[in-house]
């Protein structure tokens, strides 16, 4: 396992172009911890591919360098970068059973036939196929294949890193909890640091220690689960985690106090916010609560999804989402209260703190 | 499941249905009427009933041919397919080249089976072909009118010129429709280039390859205007395969009856063999 | 109004669809919710016209259509895949059925500036499909299969392959879409999220046979058998065989589970008692709540909730908890059930008795 140094990386593919907007990837530059669990995290487009693939050495960076433990491996081919890759769609080596699958990269590195019998055992019970091990891996369905495909990965133990490209797209919902599970559960047993690329914040916030959330080629904010759905850094982090996302009403900031379409709240802190910046106030659906108290909203739709309620509601002549307990009612006369501790401040969409 | 259901799709195909009723149906049957009856011209016919089959079946000439097209097809087979893999594989798979190799490639493939001959033949004599007269400077007498081996050679070299490129086009499609993600993961997975050959390559070209066995033996195994055109199937009757023996009998003899007979038993063959391919080639899948 | 009477599909050995009733109304929104290779995209083809049905017939409207084939039938369909035509414009993708029914110019514009307007396509008429991303080439499919004006819509799990906030917004425009037009909207999907917020009706589908077909609140809450429950839960439903004696749900000679007043009636003897993620809780929820004794494995932290992954005994189950518990593998914690959401299934896997009457 290795500490990875992301050093002043910049990506541009085709020509290399001065402009900073030209890069696909604009400049990352970071220090991922031994042992950790990562997650990137945005949607398409946003360079998290990119991101992992000059992780794995399929991609040599336009510009910086990568580090494993100090070793600088910019140069050195993915083969050389002693890692382990699994990809969106399952890639298995037909014509061999599933229990080569498995030993097929600790075969590749020589490993002792006793120790891949063991490792490989240990593997194929974890994901399920033991009863499959001698069949061909051809005649099986997409999520079995896809079960090897992570198997392969997780098989070698002595490597620097796991990639993980959206592994669990073609997997069942039900299946996807219990493999987001089994990695975790590795992940804490055996320490692997694990790098995982998707665009579902569900997968991303369960898998990860850290999630680095990207957006347009930018890292927006890296941070654990908790730190981005209480204090996300941009407004985008706010509505990219959590579903519904975080509201964000235009606001304006008057000293400890916040002004939206005539209602006024304390903030409990004075925001520091530099003249003429676009102010905006973030207010998670959650920490909203519905009442017959506080400022008055028109509700427009109540979603009933079964353990909660979404409803979709007019404040300040904006639409925000509030979600209501299974068995919360909706009153006749609804009013809203904010959690005073769980407001965000936003100038020109980056959030801000204030003196205590 | 996939198949969509019209009954109306029947009449779209008719066309064809009454296109190969013509070019190949009624002209085959042509040929079993023949093979069973005797004729000495001016339209009369008489039962001969399998009594052409059984001269055919009987005669050493017949084996004798039959034999030498097997080989040649063996031969064909073990050459061109590994050479058409190993040039497909060696291709460029982006870029410039891409079409400059694939329209070089297409190129004998676009020679009409008579030109190839022609052009193989003047190559190989020794006193104007440029390939016979530099094997004659080396000392070694190149004449494939008088060298059984040398004929031989002649033909199968000719016959690889013309169609390695059949199977080198056909595996090269099948390659590029390999996922991106499947090299990327035997990189990481440090399979050797000739595991990553052995176990992604292969198994993805099966299908395609299928198809190039299957074309070249059948084509190989009617082998017919080449060795004309070179050797008309000598020196003595070391290059006559079936084909040239047959319009031998038909066109040379106008003995029709063992003529179709022997057509018959020659299509059959093809038939069996192109069957067995087939069978063989596909078995794997159903085992699974 | 769609009709199946009695519809089954058979390929061989292999059958895909067993015999099938169901009755789709005019201007509804049908979720058929199921596992991969569970018969939604069977059943849809079927609806279609693209395959007959090996028995049974199909009424559209009251007119026998079994055997009617899918061009003479009003039908628009949306795959997973984006699927467009590549060399045209995407005004020119929209506008194509319309051309193809005949259309005059001005009908065509207007109807296509209107999809394009409610698809958020207007910017992009003049591009080609595959210069957009995959969000707007699924819109364009989409726009495609509004103007055709199709009495039926069938959409094959359309947003599959979209990223997950996207996602959640086009699953908040659709049912807006669909209550526009008067069609009947058949949505294929895997996931019973995705099914709760549409909302609209919804079939859950268990190899090739419809287990249960009613409101989507209603199925979700009060499901006739453990399959449909199953189906359902996301996080998977929290499952454990007892023996109802009296007052009490028994594993062996223990109390596990108080029987709660909906379940009084019920025989005593064994059941299956199944209970959703979130009625299972570290605090007391309720009085009438039974505590029980469990061992952690692991915890998921997915921002305002977490999923605690727990052993009781040898079954396993999932606790969906609000705010962030990071609990350490293998500890012993006490959780509370809350009894008044427990649902009994028999031998059969059939509901003995509804799920909690209340809620709904």
């Amino acid at each position: 396992m290795a500490r990875i140094n992301l050093d002043h990386i910049r990506h541009a593919y085709g020509v290399r172009l001065s402009a900073p907007d030209d890069y696909a990837l604009k400049e990352v530059h970071h220090e991922w911890d031994d042992g950790g669990a990562y997650a990137l995290l945005g949607p398409s487009g946003c360079g998290k591919t990119t991101l992992l693939n000059i992780i794995s050495g399929l991609v040599q960076p336009s510009e910086g360098r990568i580090l494993f433990d100090g070793e600088d491996v910019t140069n050195l081919p993915t083969q050389e970068r002693n890692i382990a890759q699994v990809f969106q769609f399952p890639v298995i080596y037909d014509t061999m059973t599933v229990y080569d699958n498995l030993a097929f990269p600790l075969r590749n590195r020589k490993v002792p036939e006793p120790e891949v019998d063991r490792r490989v055992r240990e593997i194929i019970e974890m994901i399920g196929l033991s009863d499959w091990a001698k069949k061909k891996a051809q005649g099986l369905t997409a999520d079995q294949k896809q079960k090897i495909s992570l198997g392969r990965g997780l098989v070698r133990s002595d490597v620097s890193a796991i990639l993980f490209d959206e592994p669990l797209t073609v997997i069942d919902p039900h299946m996807k909890w219990v493999l987001r599970s089994q990695l975790k559960r590795l992940h804490k047993q055996f320490g692997f640091t694990m790098v995982y690329v998707t665009h579902d914040q569900t997968e991303a916030l369960t898998f990860a220690d850290k999630v680095v959330v990207m957006y347009d080629g930018e890292i927006v904010q890296i941070g654990t689960p908790a730190e981005l759905f209480e204090k996300p850094k941009h407004t985008f982090v706010g509505y990219f985690i959590g579903s519904p996302g975080m509201n964000v009403i235009p606001a304006r900031i008057d000293g400890r106090t916040v002004e939206m379409g005539g209602q006024t709240i304390d903030l409990g802190f004075a925001p520091k916010i530099a003249s003429g910046a676009r102010t905006e106030l973030g207010i998670r659906p959650e920490f909203i609560r519905l009442g017959r108290v506080g400022m008055p909203v028109t509700i427009s739709k109540v979603e009933d999804i079964g353990r909660q309620k979404i409803v979709r509601a007019q404040f300040a002549d904006k639409p925000i989402a509030i979600v209501v307990h299974e068995d919360g009612e909706i009153p006749s006369e609804p009013r809203v209260t904010f959690d005073q501790a769980s407001i965000n401040i936003y100038a020109d969409s980056w959030r801000v703190g204030g003196e205590a | 499941m996939q198949k969509t259901w019209n009954n109306k799709a029947w009449f779209m195909v008719l066309p064809v249905l009454v296109l190969v009723a013509f070019s190949a149906v009624i002209p085959l049957m042509t040929v079993v009427n023949y093979s069973v009856q005797d004729t000495f011209g001016n339209n009369e016919f008489f039962w001969a009933g399998t009594e052409w089959f059984t001269e055919v079946l009987e005669s050493a000439r017949f084996w004798d041919a039959l034999q030498r097209n097997l080989f040649f097809s063996g031969v064909i087979l073990a050459i061109e397919i590994p050479l058409g893999i190993f040039i497909a594989l060696n291709m460029p798979k982006k870029g410039l080249g891409v079409p400059f190799c694939l329209v070089f490639m297409a190129l004998p493939l676009l020679i009409p089976w008579n030109v190839v001959g022609t052009i193989w033949q003047l190559l190989s004599r020794a006193d104007i072909g440029l390939v016979g007269y530099s094997l004659a400077r080396l000392g070694i007498p190149f004449n494939y009118a008088s060298d059984p081996l040398h004929a031989w050679i002649t033909v199968v070299v000719m016959d690889v010129w013309h169609w390695t490129s059949l199977v080198v086009l056909l595996a090269y499609a099948g390659l590029v429709s390999i996922p991106d993600s499947y090299y990327q993961a035997t990189k990481i997975d440090g399979a050797s280039r000739w595991a990553v050959f052995r176990y992604i390559q292969l198994p993805k070209l099966k299908r395609v390859l299928l198809i190039a066995v299957l074309l070249r033996f059948m084509d190989s195994f009617m082998i017919y205007t080449e060795p004309f055109v070179v050797t008309g199937g000598g020196p003595g009757s070391a290059t006559t395969f079936l084909s040239i023996d047959l319009v031998k009998i038909a066109v040379g003899q106008f003995d029709l009856g063992p003529a179709a007979a022997m057509s018959i038993i020659y299509f059959l063959i093809v038939l069996l063999l192109s069957w067995v391919f087939y069978t063989v080639m596909t078995s794997s899948d159903a085992a699974n | 109004m769609l009709e199946l009477n009695g519809i089954t599909k058979v390929d061989g050995a292999d059958t895909h669809i067993h015999p099938t009733n169901l009755i789709l109304e005019r201007g509804t929104l049908n979720v058929l919710l199921g596992p991969t290779l569970s018969g939604k995209t069977s059943l849809m083809r079927l609806m279609a016209g693209l395959d007959k049905p090996t028995s049974g017939t199909i009424r559209f409207d009251g007119k026998d259509v079994t055997g009617v084939p899918v061009q003479q039938r009003g039908v628009a369909m949306v795959y997973q895949q984006f699927i467009n035509y590549p060399a045209f414009t995407v005004y020119e993708n929209i506008a194509s059925p319309m051309r193809i029914a005949g259309k005059d110019k001005a009908t065509i514009d207007r109807e296509v500036r209107k999809a394009a307007e409610i698809l958020k396509l207007t910017p992009y008429l003049d591009r080609m499909p595959l210069s957009l991303s995959g969000g707007q080439q699924q819109r364009t499919a989409l726009a495609r299969a509004i103007v055709k004006n199709a009495a039926l819509v069938l959409l094959d799990e359309p947003l599959a392959n979209l990223d997950y906030k996207l996602r959640e917004e086009l699953r908040e425009e659709l049912p807006k879409i669909f209550a526009a037009s008067g069609a009947i909207f058949v949505y294929a999907t895997t996931e019973p999220s995705e099914a709760l917020l549409l909302g609209g009706n919804t079939a859950t589908l268990s190899h090739g046979s419809i287990t249960q077909f009613g409101k989507t609140i209603d199925v979700y809450r009060n499901p006739v058998d453990l399959f449909s429950a199953r189906t359902f839960a996301d996080p998977p439903l929290n499952v454990i065989g007892l023996t109802k004696k009296g007052s009490g749900f028994f594993s062996g000679s223990d109390t596990v589970l108080a029987v709660p007043p909906h379940l009084a009636d019920i025989p005593d003897g064994f059941c299956t008692i199944a209970f959703q993620p979130h009625h299972l809780s570290l605090h007391r929820p309720h009085a009438t709540a039974s505590a029980v004794q469990a061992r952690t494995i692991i915890s998921e932290i997915a921002g305002s909730e977490s999923f605690i992954h727990v052993a009781f005994g040898e079954h396993r189950w999932v606790m969906l908890v609000h705010g962030i518990h990071d609990i350490d593998a293998d500890t012993d914690v006490g959780l509370f059930v809350d009894t008044r959401h427990l649902m009994a299934f028999g031998a059969d896997g059939r509901a003995i008795a509804g799920y909690s009457q209340k809620a709904a």
